[in-house]
């Protein structure tokens, strides 16, 4: 078989992981694919080599392609996701100067609870919050400013754009107030004695697509086999990580690799989803902490990217059904239906749902009849139904 | 080889690669930092602030507010420039990249395409009057193609109100097409306001009455 090799970019993180394990694994050969890993420094350089075309495909935060999409990211280019690589993963933490002034406003800790958070949280400090996120089109972004208004009104704060491995330095130095980050990021900051942990991003969306496969519309076009090959190598990567018994393998696998370079403790609080939350404290259990393959996570819903497209135009002001609009355009279930239903990957009846609609995991109608989804519920209870796509 | 990579807002910043210029470099290594300035300061350049700490960044750049800021293409703090150009248009400015090694297979591509500004390995001062210039001719450029994007889609929805207006008064008075815009316009005129306006306030009161 001849073997095509694919310019893959991604930024060193956790959630690469399905990228990785396809290609260590061979499941992206077993296709006749090499997928060339190429790291990259920022959001912005991996933005900008795929606008350009010298990536054909890369890891990317879910709004990146409807930030694209729209013009207001880079280049513009029409970017689209192939399939999302992993949903939730993502903390919540503030500095411990903050921490002890929430305590002092009635804050009892805990990790799981938003709607008590907010309050002690936003009384803390008698200035605007600084609250430190890894890009402005970021789903830990969309997550904190979702958080927070549907919590007692949008307050004044400041996002302020931070590399998640500056996020202590900047915690420590008084620059943030608040961080929202990926694992181990957090953790890292914990570990530094500068901040607590105090919400994982899953306490406020359920299931938050985090991270997806994207590429360049014209080129997903222009490849279908490679497409085709990539897509069922990395669910295979996806289904594999997700199997429990091939967690510490998985963890043994990402740490040594020279794609990372983590440590292996911080590799495995990602992976596990158990991590302290302060110094001296407990570590804590947090279920569904990252998906990378159950509940239909590579699934690239519409429906998830007209939530997306949504909340970029409460933050961007753009108007909201050209925002909703164009990100819909940017999920493709049509490619991922066409390249994985065939090797018997279980497809959902419809390519949208109604987001936040399931506290529970519940089974719905799918090809082979084995889908099970949820819980996907918003932690305010709110459901989001969006008109189909024309 | 000189090529630039700038964020783009619209923006009216100068148009001449003046001296005066206060240029931001985002350097932590002091060695590099320094042969950045001297080769700017040899061109003639004074006004050079090198921002090594990178904590905050963003902040201390606005209070800085440089004419350009010099970055690695590698710098992971590119990402806390995203934010600038996100922001105000107040704030808005060219941003050239450099790259410090062109051995890299994707670094090199960048400067292929354009992306990245400078190869500091072989940095000569005359060379950095051409890479400037390029960076700020080119990131006014990108501005006014935003501009010109805008101004499309504000004219092509403002078309699109334009017509369904006079759809509405052609079947409400049983006219042609071009009676209907003469009538559309006549009312503008009269009233001085705009034939949008007009248009809008049509599409406005038959929504309400409907």
């Amino acid at each position: 078989m001849n073997t095509t090799v694919l310019n893959c970019g991604y930024v060193p993180l956790v959630d690469s992981a399905p990228l990785i394990v396809a290609q260590e694994l061979r499941f992206a050969a077993d296709e006749g694919i090499e997928l060339n890993l190429l790291p990259q420094p920022s959001w912005a350089a991996l933005r900008d080599l795929l606008a350009l075309g010298h990536l054909n495909v890369a890891h990317m935060l879910s709004p990146m392609p409807t930030a694209m999409s729209l013009g207001l990211s880079g280049p513009p280019a029409q970017v689209d996701a192939l399939m999302v690589l992993s949903a939730n993963g993502t903390v919540i933490g503030v500095s411990s100067m903050m921490a002890d002034a929430m305590r002092a406003k009635g804050w009892h800790g805990g990790f799981d609870n938003p709607i008590a958070t907010a309050p002690p949280m936003l009384a803390a400090l008698n200035r605007p919050l600084r609250v430190g996120v890894p890009f402005p089109y970021s789903m830990h972004r969309l997550l904190f400013e979702y958080w927070m208004r549907h919590t007692g009104g949008a307050p004044d704060m400041q996002i302020i754009t931070t590399p998640p491995p500056l996020m202590a330095d900047a915690v420590s130095s008084g620059e943030l107030d608040v961080f929202c980050v990926g694992e181990p990021w957090g953790s890292v900051a914990v570990s530094a004695g500068v901040g607590e942990l105090i919400l994982p991003g899953v306490a406020i969306w359920a299931h938050a697509p985090e991270k997806v496969l994207a590429a360049r519309r014209a080129w997903i076009d222009d490849n279908a086999t490679s497409v085709s090959g990539l897509m069922r190598a990395v669910s295979r990567a996806a289904r594999w990580l997700d199997q429990p018994d091939n967690r510490v393998l998985a963890i043994e696998i990402l740490a040594r690799s020279a794609h990372l370079n983590l440590p292996i403790s911080a590799v495995e609080h990602a992976l596990t989803g158990r991590f302290a939350t302060r110094a001296d404290g407990p570590p804590v259990h947090v279920p569904d902490f990252v998906r990378f393959y159950d509940r239909a996570t590579n699934f690239p819903w519409r429906s998830q990217a007209a939530w997306i497209g949504e909340q970029i135009s409460h933050i961007t002001g753009i108007d909201r059904a050209h925002a909703i609009e164009v990100a819909q355009g940017t999920m493709r279930p049509d490619s991922y239906r066409m390249h994985l239903g065939p090797v018997s990957v279980d497809l959902p009846g419809a390519s949208s749902k109604v987001e936040g609609a399931l506290s529970h995991s519940t089974a719905v109608a799918s090809t082979k009849g084995e889908m099970i989804l949820g819980p996907d519920a918003f932690f305010d209870g709110k459901t989001y139904d969006f008109a189909p796509v024309k | 080889m000189t090529r630039g990579r700038w964020q783009r807002r619209p923006s009216v910043r100068p148009t001449v690669v003046a001296n005066d210029m206060k240029i931001a470099v985002v350097e932590s290594d002091p060695g590099r930092a320094r042969e950045i300035i001297d080769a700017l300061k040899e061109d003639g350049w004074q006004d050079v602030v090198v921002l090594g700490d990178v904590i905050g960044l963003a902040r201390k750049l606005s209070a800085l507010n440089p004419d350009l800021v010099l970055i690695d293409l590698a710098n992971p703090s590119r990402d806390a420039l995203e934010q600038i150009s996100a922001a105000s248009d107040a704030q808005s400015r060219p941003v050239a990249m450099f790259v410090d090694h062109s051995d890299d297979e994707m670094t090199q591509a960048a400067v292929t395409a354009g992306l990245s500004a400078y190869v500091v390995g072989t940095l000569q001062p005359e060379r950095i009057r051409p890479v400037l210039k390029t960076a700020i001719a080119r990131f006014q450029m990108m501005s006014q193609m935003r501009l010109e994007l805008e101004a499309a889609k504000q004219a092509l929805a403002d078309r699109k109100t334009v017509d369904r207006a006079k759809g509405m008064v052609m079947r409400a008075r049983g006219i042609s097409e071009e009676e209907a815009y003469a009538l559309i316009r006549k009312t503008a005129m009269s009233q001085n306001r705009k034939v949008i306006e007009v248009a809008q306030a049509l599409l406005t009161a038959s929504d309400l009455l409907s």
